[in-house]
Order: C-alpha cells, then sequence, then structure tokens
C-alpha cells in the first residue's frame, strides 16, 4: 500500500508539471484529492491493515496529501497573481487625461481686497459700519466741515438728485452717522466701506463710480502718532513686513492736521521704478486728525476727546497688488479678466 | 499756480537748491509740486542777431538772403524764408553748430544753391507755446526789441534758462497764488528772508477824487474797493523781461497795462483791473448786485444774462464788468486809450465762486477771490500796479487813492499751548522749537508764563482760524516724518462682522466656490432698463441724476438683472458664450415723484445663468445651465442660511420672464409667506432683444434673510433604529405639480416620514397623452424603536390613497 501512495505521489507530481490553466488544476485536484479521488480510493484499503501498520501507512498517506496539496496550492497562487496582473494591466488608464474638477467662480478682485482690508481692521478691533449710497447734503458735506460754497466741494463734484439729496462722494458721511448713533460715546473704531461717486470722465485710472473704506477712531488723548502706528500695522499686513509709510502734508476739510500716506513700491521695493515714478513711494491713501468742527457736530467735545481718520480706495490698492492697468477693467467684468482672481 | 525759479529768486533766495530739490521740500512741506519743467526744451546756440540787409534770393521767389552780424565779427549770410524778416531786425540766430527743440542740428547747408550759416527763428522754433505768445508774434521770425544786445544767447532774452514748478495747491493755501505768498512759504521752510517789492509813486497834483468817485451798495459782497487814476498812458508792448515773466507762469502778454494788472496779480496774489476811464461817464463807480434782467457784454465779447446774486462794478447806471470775474467790452483798456482807473478790491469768495460757476466763466482773477484774498494786499498791490503803469506806458497817477467800504483788516488772535501741541502730536517738542517755527512762518505771538502761544495771525493766512491750525503749522514745519510712531493706548475691542455682512460673505464663498463670477456694475443706468423686470422693483420711481453724464446712466437702478443681461452680452460678444454671473448690490426706489425724502435703498443678490453648465470633455458630454440650475443656486444659498425649511416656490408670470419656466420666491415670515424675489428663465423676446442664448436669472431681496437667517446650529442624535424604505410611482396629470404631490406626502406620513425624493419623472406615450409618472422614494423611521412592517405598509397605503384622491393619481405597477 505503501507504493501504492508512493506512486500516486509520482504520478500526481508530474501531472501537475503540465498543467496550464486553473481548470486543468481544478481537475487534477478533484482527480487525486477530491472526495472520489485517487488518495481516497487507496485509503479505503487502510481497513485490512494491522494495527502496527495503520500509523506508518497513515503517516505516508499525509505526506502524499501535503506534498500534492503544496503544489496545487502554489500552482494557484501562480494563476491568481496571473490574473491580477492581467486584470491590472487592462485597466490602465491614461493619467495624463484631464481630471473632473470642482466647479470655480470667483468673487470680484473689488470685494476680494475689501475682505482683506476689512479682516486686517477687525483684527486691529475694529467692526464695520455702513450707511447709504444716496445721502443728504448735510452727512456728505455739512457735518464734514463742507458748508455749501466752500471751495474744497470742488474737489469732488458730486452728483446730485435734487438741491439736498446726492450720491455720496465719500463713505465719511457713514463715520458722521456713527457718530451721532454713539451718542457721545468713546471709543468708536469703525471703518466703513462702500461704494461713492465723483463726477469725473473715465480713463485708465479715472472711475466715476469706486470704492472706498474710510476708518475713523475717537477716544481720550488719541494722538496723531497714534494715526501713523496704525496706518504702518495695516500696510505692513496688506504689503509686508518690509512696507514703510511716509506721511505728506496734505488737506482735507474734515481733518487737520491732514496727509496723504505713501507706501514703500511693492513693485520695486522702494528702489524705484517706472510704477513709481522713481521715487520708491506709491500714494495709497488720504488721512488727518479729525477736525474739531466735525468732532461737535457729531457731537463730541474736541477738548475733551480726538481722533483720527483715514480713507483708501479700494480700485487703487487692487490695481497696486495685482498690477492691473486700467480700472475700468473692474466694470466691464470680461470673464477673462474675473477668472483670474478665483484663487488665493 | 505756475512758479518760474528765476522771477521767484527776486522775492527770497534760493541758492542751494534746485528747481527739483525745492520741489521736494516744498512737497514735504504741505505744499504738493506736480511738476518742476523747464522752460529751454533744447534750445542751444541760438544768439540775437542783427539783420544788415535781406535781397532776394536769385533762384527762389519766397526765400531771401540776409546778411546777419551775431557779434562775432564775421558776417553770416543765411537765407530764410519768413515774410516778415527784414533789414534792420534784431532776430534769434541759430548759429553753425546751434541746437533746437527736438534734437535738431544747424548745419552749414546750401538752399537752391546759396549758402545758409545758420537760421533765423521763430518763436515757435525756439519752443514757446503758441498760445502764450502775443498775436503779433505767432506767424514768422521772432522779432526782437531793439535794445537787445547783439550776441547775446537767446534763452537769457526770452528768460528761458529758468525752471518752472507747478503748485497743485489744496484749497486752503490760497496764499500761495502768489509769488509773494510762496516766498514766505519757503521762508518758513528754510528760514531765509522775504524781499518784498516796493512802489513809489511820483503822483501828479490832479486830485484823484476830481475824476473819480466810488461807492459800494452792497458792502457785504465788497468789503473794500479802492481805485486809482493814471493819465496819458501809451498802450503798447510790454518789456521782455515782463512779457517773460507772464509766459512763464502761463499767462499770454497783452499790452502794458494789462500785462502789469496780470503781473501785479501774480506777484500779490491780488487781481486788478484795468478800465478805460475816458469810457466811464464821470469817472463815477458804483459797486452794486444785479437787477433782474440785466445783461453785460463780457471782455470776451459774450452776452451775459445777469441774475440778482452777482455783484456787478456798475458806472452808476449801466454794468461795466462782473466784479472779480471779467471786465465789460465797453470799458476795455486798448490801443486808443489814454486813461486808466485802475481797480483794487476785496470781493466776497462765495459770491465770486457762485456768479463764475453759473456762467461757466473762470478766470485768474475769479481763482483768487474764491478763495478770499488777503486784505492787507489790496492797497500795496493798486500802488505797485500804478507805479508799473507809470514806469512802462509813461503814464502820470493823480493823487491820492479813492475808496469805499474799508473795513479794518484785524490778524485773528488763535492761542494753543505746548502741551496741547505735543499732547495731539505725540511729539516731545520743546517752547523753542515751536517758538522758531512761528518765526519763520513771520507769525508774531505772545507766549505766556503756563507755555501758552497767542498767535497774532497775519492776514495773508486767512486759513488759520483754530489752535489745530497752528498745530498743523508745526507739525508740517516740523516734519510728519519726525513725529513717532505708536498705539493707541486702552482697552483692545474686538472686532468683528455685522451679521448682513457675515451673510453677504457667505454667499461670496459660496456662490464662488460653486462655479459663479461675481460681478459688480455701476449703479447708474438709462430710464429704459429700470422699466424691466417691474415685479422686482418695490417702488413705484427710480431716482434720476440732476445732471447725469450721459442718457445711459441717468437713473438709477431699480433691479440687478438688466445689468447682468449686459454683462452676459458683453461676454458672449467676446467669445464667452457661457456665463455664471451674480451680483450683491443695492438698488433704489422710491415712491415719490420729486424726492424730498432719502429713496429706499435695497441689497439684492442677483444671478444670470446662460450656455454650458460644463463644456464637453473626453468623458462626458456639454451640458447646458436650465431652470433647474437656477433654482438650485437659490436652494444652496437657503440651505447655507439655514432657510431651507422657510422657502417655498411657486409658479408666477411676471412680465420679462417666461411664463411657464418661472418660480415666485417666497419665505415664511411672522405675517405669513413673502415673495422676497423671482427665479426663472429670460422671456424669449426679451432674449431676443438683449441678443442672448437661453438664459436663466434670479435676483432676492436680501434685508428679510438678513433677519431671519443665522439661527444656531443645533445638532440632532444620529438615528440607531433602522429605516425602511419605500418607493411608488404615480401617473397625474401633467398640470399637476411635484411639489404638490410631496406636500401631499408630508401632511399624512408625518413625523414618522424622514425623507420624500423625487427620483424620476416620465412622459411617454404609453401613460396617454397629457399624463406623467413622478417617481418618489419614502424613508421611514422612527427616532425611539424599529418601525414594524405592517405599521410602514398601513402608512404607505394611506399616503398612496391620498394621492389617488387628491390627484386623482393611478399608482403605476
Amino acid at each position: 500500500m505503501k507504493e501504492r501512495l508512493e506512486g500516486l505521489r509520482g504520478e500526481a507530481l508530474q501531472e501537475l508539471q503540465h498543467v496550464e490553466t486553473p481548470q486543468q488544476l481544478n481537475d487534477l485536484r478533484v482527480k487525486y484529492l477530491g472526495k472520489k479521488g485517487a488518495l481516497t480510493e487507496i485509503l479505503r484499503g487502510m481497513g485490512g491493515l494491522s494495527a502496527e501498520e495503520r500509523p506508518v501507512i497513515g503517516q505516508v498517506a499525509n505526506d502524499v496529501r501535503a506534498a500534492i496539496e503544496s503544489v496545487i496550492d502554489s500552482k494557484q497562487d501562480a494563476f491568481q497573481q496571473a490574473e491580477t496582473n492581467n486584470r491590472l494591466l487592462a485597466e490602465t488608464l491614461d493619467v495624463t487625461l484631464p481630471g473632473k474638477g470642482l466647479p470655480s467662480g470667483a468673487i470680484h478682485p473689488l470685494n476680494k481686497v475689501a475682505q482683506e482690508i476689512e479682516d486686517i481692521f477687525i483684527g486691529l478691533g475694529y467692526t464695520i459700519a455702513e450707511g447709504p449710497e444716496v445721502e443728504t447734503d448735510y452727512y456728505n458735506f455739512e457735518a464734514l466741515n463742507l458748508p455749501k460754497n466752500h471751495p474744497a466741494r470742488d474737489m469732488q463734484d458730486s452728483f446730485y438728485v435734487t438741491d439736498d439729496i446726492l450720491m455720496r462722494t465719500h463713505t465719511s458721511p457713514v463715520q458722521v452717522r456713527t457718530m451721532k448713533a454713539m451718542n457721545g460715546q468713546t471709543p468708536v473704531k469703525v471703518i466703513c466701506p462702500g461704494k461713492v461717486y465723483r463726477r469725473d470722465d473715465d480713463d485708465a485710472t479715472h472711475s466715476f463710480q469706486f470704492n472706498q473704506i474710510e476708518g475713523l477712531v475717537i477716544g481720550k488723548n488719541i494722538r496723531m502718532s497714534d494715526l501713523k502706528g496704525t496706518l504702518l500695522q495695516f500696510v505692513q499686513q496688506m504689503f509686508g513686513a518690509q512696507a514703510q509709510i511716509r506721511l505728506r502734508p496734505s488737506f482735507f476739510p474734515f481733518t487737520e492736521p491732514s496727509a496723504e500716506v505713501d507706501v514703500t513700491c511693492v513693485q520695486c521695493g522702494g528702489k524705484g521704478c517706472r510704477m513709481c515714478k522713481h521715487t520708491g513711494w506709491l500714494e495709497i491713501l488720504g488721512c488727518g486728525m479729525v477736525h474739531p468742527r466735525v468732532l461737535e457736530m457729531g457731537g463730541y467735545d474736541p477738548e475733551e476727546v480726538s481722533g483720527f481718520a483715514f480713507g483708501m480706495g479700494v480700485e487703487r490698492i487692487a490695481l497696486l497688488k495685482y498690477g492691473i492697468d486700467d480700472i475700468r477693467h473692474f466694470y466691464t467684468n470680461d470673464l477673462r479678466f474675473l477668472s483670474q482672481f478665483g484663487r488665493m | 499756480m505756475n512758479v518760474s525759479y528765476k522771477w521767484l529768486n527776486e522775492y527770497i533766495d534760493l541758492s542751494g537748491f534746485t528747481g527739483a530739490e525745492l520741489a521736494e521740500k516744498m512737497t514735504r512741506g504741505g505744499i504738493e509740486i506736480d511738476v518742476v519743467e523747464s522752460r529751454n526744451k533744447g534750445v542751444t546756440g541760438v544768439v540775437v542777431g542783427y539783420v544788415k540787409s535781406k535781397e532776394k534770393h536769385p533762384d527762389a521767389d519766397k526765400l531771401n538772403v540776409c546778411k546777419v552780424d551775431v557779434g562775432t565779427g564775421e558776417e553770416l549770410q543765411i537765407v530764410c524764408g519768413a515774410k516778415n524778416v527784414d533789414a534792420g531786425q534784431l532776430v534769434p540766430v541759430a548759429v553753425i553748430g546751434a541746437v533746437l527743440p527736438g534734437d535738431f542740428k544747424i548745419k552749414r547747408a546750401k538752399l537752391r544753391g546759396v549758402e545758409s550759416q545758420g537760421m533765423i527763428c521763430s518763436a515757435k522754433e525756439l519752443g514757446l507755446d503758441e498760445k502764450m505768445l502775443p498775436k503779433d508774434q505767432q506767424e514768422g521770425i521772432l522779432v526782437l526789441p531793439a535794445s537787445t544786445k547783439i550776441g547775446t544767447p537767446i534763452v537769457e532774452v526770452l528768460g528761458i534758462d529758468d525752471e518752472v514748478l507747478e503748485l497743485d495747491l489744496t484749497p486752503n493755501r490760497s496764499d500761495c497764488l502768489s509769488m509773494i505768498g510762496v516766498a514766505y512759504e519757503i521762508g518758513a521752510l528754510t528760514g531765509r528772508e522775504v524781499r518784498l517789492p516796493n512802489a513809489t509813486i511820483n503822483h501828479s497834483s490832479v486830485r484823484t477824487d476830481s475824476l473819480v468817485s466810488v461807492t459800494v451798495s452792497a458792502p457785504e459782497q465788497c468789503s473794500h474797493y479802492t481805485a486809482r487814476y493814471i493819465k496819458h498812458v501809451k498802450i503798447g508792448e510790454s518789456p521782455l523781461w515782463l512779457q517773460n515773466k507772464l509766459i512763464a507762469a502761463g499767462m499770454r502778454p497783452i499790452n502794458n497795462v494789462v500785462d502789469v494788472t496780470n503781473f501785479v496779480m501774480l506777484e500779490y496774489g491780488q487781481p486788478l483791473h484795468a478800465f478805460d476811464a475816458d469810457k466811464i461817464p464821470g469817472g463815477r463807480i458804483d459797486v452794486r448786485l444785479a437787477n433782474a434782467g440785466e445783461t453785460l457784454v463780457t471782455l470776451d465779447d459774450q452776452e451775459r444774462k445777469l441774475e440778482p446774486h452777482m455783484l456787478v462794478i456798475t458806472d452808476g447806471v449801466q454794468p461795466i464788468g462782473l466784479a472779480g470775474v471779467m471786465g465789460g467790452a465797453s470799458t476795455e483798456v486798448t490801443g486808443e486809450t489814454v486813461n486808466i482807473l485802475l481797480e483794487s478790491a476785496k470781493f466776497d469768495g462765495g459770491t465770486v465762486r457762485k456768479t463764475s460757476r453759473q456762467l461757466g466763466l473762470r478766470s485768474e482773477s475769479s481763482v483768487r477771490f474764491e478763495k478770499e484774498v488777503d486784505p492787507d494786499r489790496v492797497i500795496p498791490a493798486l500802488d505797485r500796479a500804478a507805479s508799473l503803469i507809470a514806469e512802462l506806458a509813461e503814464g502820470l497817477v493823480t493823487e491820492g487813492i479813492v475808496e469805499a467800504a474799508a473795513a479794518e483788516a484785524q490778524p485773528s488772535k488763535v492761542a494753543v499751548s505746548l502741551n496741547k501741541i505735543n499732547g495731539y502730536l505725540g511729539t516731545e517738542l520743546s517752547r523753542l522749537e515751536v517758538q522758531t517755527i512761528f518765526d519763520r512762518l513771520h507769525f508774531g505771538y505772545e507766549l505766556s508764563d503756563s507755555d501758552v502761544f497767542t498767535v497774532a495771525v497775519p492776514t495773508r493766512r486767512g486759513d488759520i482760524t483754530r489752535a489745530v491750525d497752528l498745530i498743523e503749522e508745526v507739525a508740517r514745519l516740523h516734519g510728519y516724518d519726525n513725529i513717532p510712531t505708536t498705539l493707541i493706548h486702552g482697552d483692545v475691542v474686538p472686532g468683528s462682522l455685522t451679521k448682513p455682512q457675515a451673510i453677504r460673505r457667505e454667499l461670496r464663498k459660496r456662490l464662488s466656490d460653486a462655479g459663479l463670477h461675481e460681478v459688480v456694475n455701476y449703479s447708474f443706468t438709462g430710464p429704459a432698463r429700470t422699466k424691466l423686470f417691474p415685479a422686482l422693483a418695490e417702488h413705484t420711481h427710480a431716482v434720476s441724476l440732476a445732471m447725469p453724464m450721459s442718457e445711459d446712466r441717468s437713473v438709477l437702478r431699480k433691479t440687478l438683472i438688466p445689468q447682468l443681461l449686459e454683462t452676459a452680452a458683453y461676454n458672449r460678444n467676446r467669445k464667452n458664450d457661457s456665463a455664471a454671473l451674480f451680483e450683491i448690490g443695492s438698488v433704489f426706489h422710491t415712491d415719490e415723484e420729486q424726492l424730498t425724502h432719502l429713496p429706499q435703498e435695497k441689497h439684492r443678490f442677483a444671478a444670470l445663468l446662460t450656455g454650458n453648465r460644463s463644456e464637453a470633455q473626453w468623458n462626458a458630454k456639454a451640458v447646458q445651465y436650465d431652470f433647474y440650475d437656477a433654482k438650485g443656486i437659490l436652494e444652496t444659498v437657503f440651505a447655507a442660511l439655514g432657510l431651507t425649511a422657510s422657502v417655498n416656490y411657486e409658479a408666477a408670470q411676471p412680465e420679462h420672464f417666461h411664463p411657464g419656466r418661472t418660480a415666485a420666491v417666497l419665505i415664511d415670515t411672522a405675517k405669513g409667506p413673502e415673495v422676497i424675489g423671482y427665479v426663472g428663465q429670460l422671456h424669449p423676446a426679451l432674449q431676443l432683444e438683449e441678443d442672448l442664448a437661453d438664459t436663466y436669472v434670479l435676483e432676492i431681496g436680501l434685508d428679510l434673510l438678513y433677519e431671519l437667517a443665522g439661527s444656531e446650529i443645533e445638532y440632532k442624535v444620529l438615528p440607531r433604529y433602522p429605516a425602511m424604505q419605500r418607493d411608488i410611482a404615480v401617473v397625474v396629470d401633467q398640470e399637476v405639480a411635484a411639489g404638490k404631490l410631496t406636500d401631499s406626502v408630508w401632511s399624512i406620513a408625518g413625523e414618522l416620514l424622514e425623507s420624500v425624493r423625487i427620483f424620476d419623472v416620465y412622459t411617454g406615450e404609453k401613460l396617454g397623452a397629457g399624463k406623467k409618472s413622478v417617481a418618489l422614494s419614502l424613508i421611514y423611521r422612527h427616532g425611539e424603536r424599529t418601525l414594524t412592517d405592517e405599521e410602514v405598509t398601513e402608512l404607505h397605503g394611506k399616503v398612496v390613497a391620498q394621492l389617488e384622491q387628491s390627484f386623482a393619481a393611478e399608482l403605476r405597477k
């Protein structure tokens, strides 16, 4: 019986060598190891063996089964490996074909820049105040120390609706409204963003409609040096830590002293280039200490409190920040323009 | 104000400063200099020559051959084409090697066979601005006065070896509308002394008041009127030094009398006017307000209709001048004028401003009066001009000034303490530093023991009336750069956005992330555009501008969609057929025909979709936008604001929308549902007019959303018991709205229904005409226990029965 078992092993291993398909392998598994297979057939004769022979033959039978199984398993693995390889090969994609992107639009560059500026001031403890775009002459001019017939009104020719109602020429009326709403309380720390309107012929640097962000701070002992410090913080967050500011004396009816503020040229870093007309500086905002008349009209006693105010054009900052050549692009809304601002 | 460097140097020593350095110093001190321009546009080697002879060119009719002496001892032969060239003239000669503007080098040349050793120049060829030249110099070669020295470089003769500083003055610094004012400013910046001109008048024995009488009937508009009389003047050209100065300042020389009035105006900032005295009957002057209906022909030969707010100079009867704005034609100084009545006055700035604006007449004179002239210079300027006219026009000044309404000009006193200055600026200036600044400004002051400066402000600085005005002077002369940089003392308060601001930011972010591009349009539009989409305009009237720049920007927009249509068409014309746009902005309405109150200003959100939602790709076909994309935008917005459950859509037919493809958007409020806007397809007729392809638009008001949105997120426990899903398909009439079916499902299944989803809508022949099949997927779940099959079956049966009953629905098997 031992010989028959050994013979079976030899025959099976011999036959397994020539297996080529998983089907053939399975057939041989059935043929040798199946319930009705050759090995079972031989072991049926175990009953006729002596008690001494039985464990010996049993051991041989197990060895034969293990030997055949091991070859079948390894063949099986090889077939599976090959099948997997074939499948992966068949599934290979052209990874250079474009993906199915998520849709992407864009926030308008003016609002993108305005939000950035707002966030800087929110971080400095400011709240945002808003007001109407159609204003009364009182809030737009008179309460800002610009009585009727004041020569400075020429500086900002306006769109009137009636003798007393006009398109606001700056967001300063929001400052007046804020002061009145505060009822003499301090501190006031607001910025006022929004659209403003001035009678200007449109060209590459002028638009009759544009956006401003103005700031107002009122409190006890607010000094001009605080204004300088605040603006320096702002420009360094907006334009980078290397940015410096330079104040030049100027005139606004609602502030005194007043200043125009230049920032280190964003293009050349102050070395001088075409953009800054070789001065190293770019004018970006106007500011000053709140005029006592304006404080009085806003319900404050200029002997008790002081304040500063500043204002900038969002278009101007956006032009500088992105190197845009023509302010009119902001209002023609060409998709080829807008789509350039849909990223961080 | 254009300031000649050389001229300015006559009033203050400018040595050590180039024009550019001076400009920088002034700009940093608060007087902005726009440009420093060289008056010499590129002339070298041009000298004064004497034309000794002129002969016709042998071979050219229009050319002359001149012999010219340029002071070198050698006689030059120059061929000249100018008609006006003649022997005996002094002319500018560009000799061989000279250069003219435009880098034009003069070389030895032969003209029609005759040698020419240079060129005789016109004023224009020397780079002078034609508009600034006296009329007789605008054509032909420039003929110089007989007193000019042969051989002198022409740049010296014409005074173009000079630079002009263009001052961009702020309205408060009208003191720098004069050379003397600028000199004082530079004195304050440098500490150097100002040299004032002096006027000496050798008057005749005739008394002025025997020839002239002056009254002021409108003293509020004219606080001082003075006049002098100059007899026997000879009207003629001004000397070159005077012409050159006027040209440098940007004024055209006219004749010696007018030139002097302009020169003194530039020098003192005090406008003057010269009348032909013989045209004023009886030498009578009365200053009064114009009468209604009066007219005046001004110097520019225009007839002006006068109004009662305008101030006029009259001869006691008729207006002969528009005070401070322009003289009258009838009393103009001409070549025949013999006697001059010279006016120097202080007219009210507001009055002059109003008149000049209304008549559209701005002059060098009106600009100065508008900003209030220095009352202390009325008489010095009058005397200076009278003495110059006497000198240059050989006239004789009569004795005395005739004046009226002579209000005393008092220097105002303004006090400020050293503490206040330092507290306001954040500086630590010493008493001495502040004293030095006031001294340099030529401001007199008294200083108290407690360091309070009481400053007597000179009348030339009418802008200084309060302590802060003095602080500003200290700040700018100390230098803004020298003010320290500090941070605000006091409590730090956190900043934040208001709810509306936060909502608008959320919308911007969501929509741009979803593929829409934000646009910003003008608030101004044309009247026709405000007639579109009337259902979106809350109030009747649009707001119109009083003086629009153009018809298509004459009213304020009432809705946002019309401009979105324009934006889409603009992009379509640039081959961008697909667009997904949105705008958040204000619209304006009023119930008033004539505005007396501020109009309603409402925040709106609008969007537009046209063309393809996605373009064809290698793995997908192009997909066009449709109504449900537009509606989906709103759903996304309301979901983002936590308002999904409060919003409903109802079919609607507002004007300019597609009647079958438009929904009203309703939101639940305490007062019941309110329509906040519409979403739909553009009406095909409008689409054609606007030159667009199929386009979907929506617009909603944001004010109610500001109120209702933004409830806090409330966490719900995750379900612990299983759900049961039942799908049904029902056949109903086409007209039955799917939304009504789901409403009905919700009303029956109530609390056990977790969701209902429409997963298919189908029409086809099999169903019969006018029918559609709607397939619904219902999910039932109980929060506390597992539902039994029986109870779900029973509830679901009721749902089906209700659909059958309410909508004549047939269950599809």
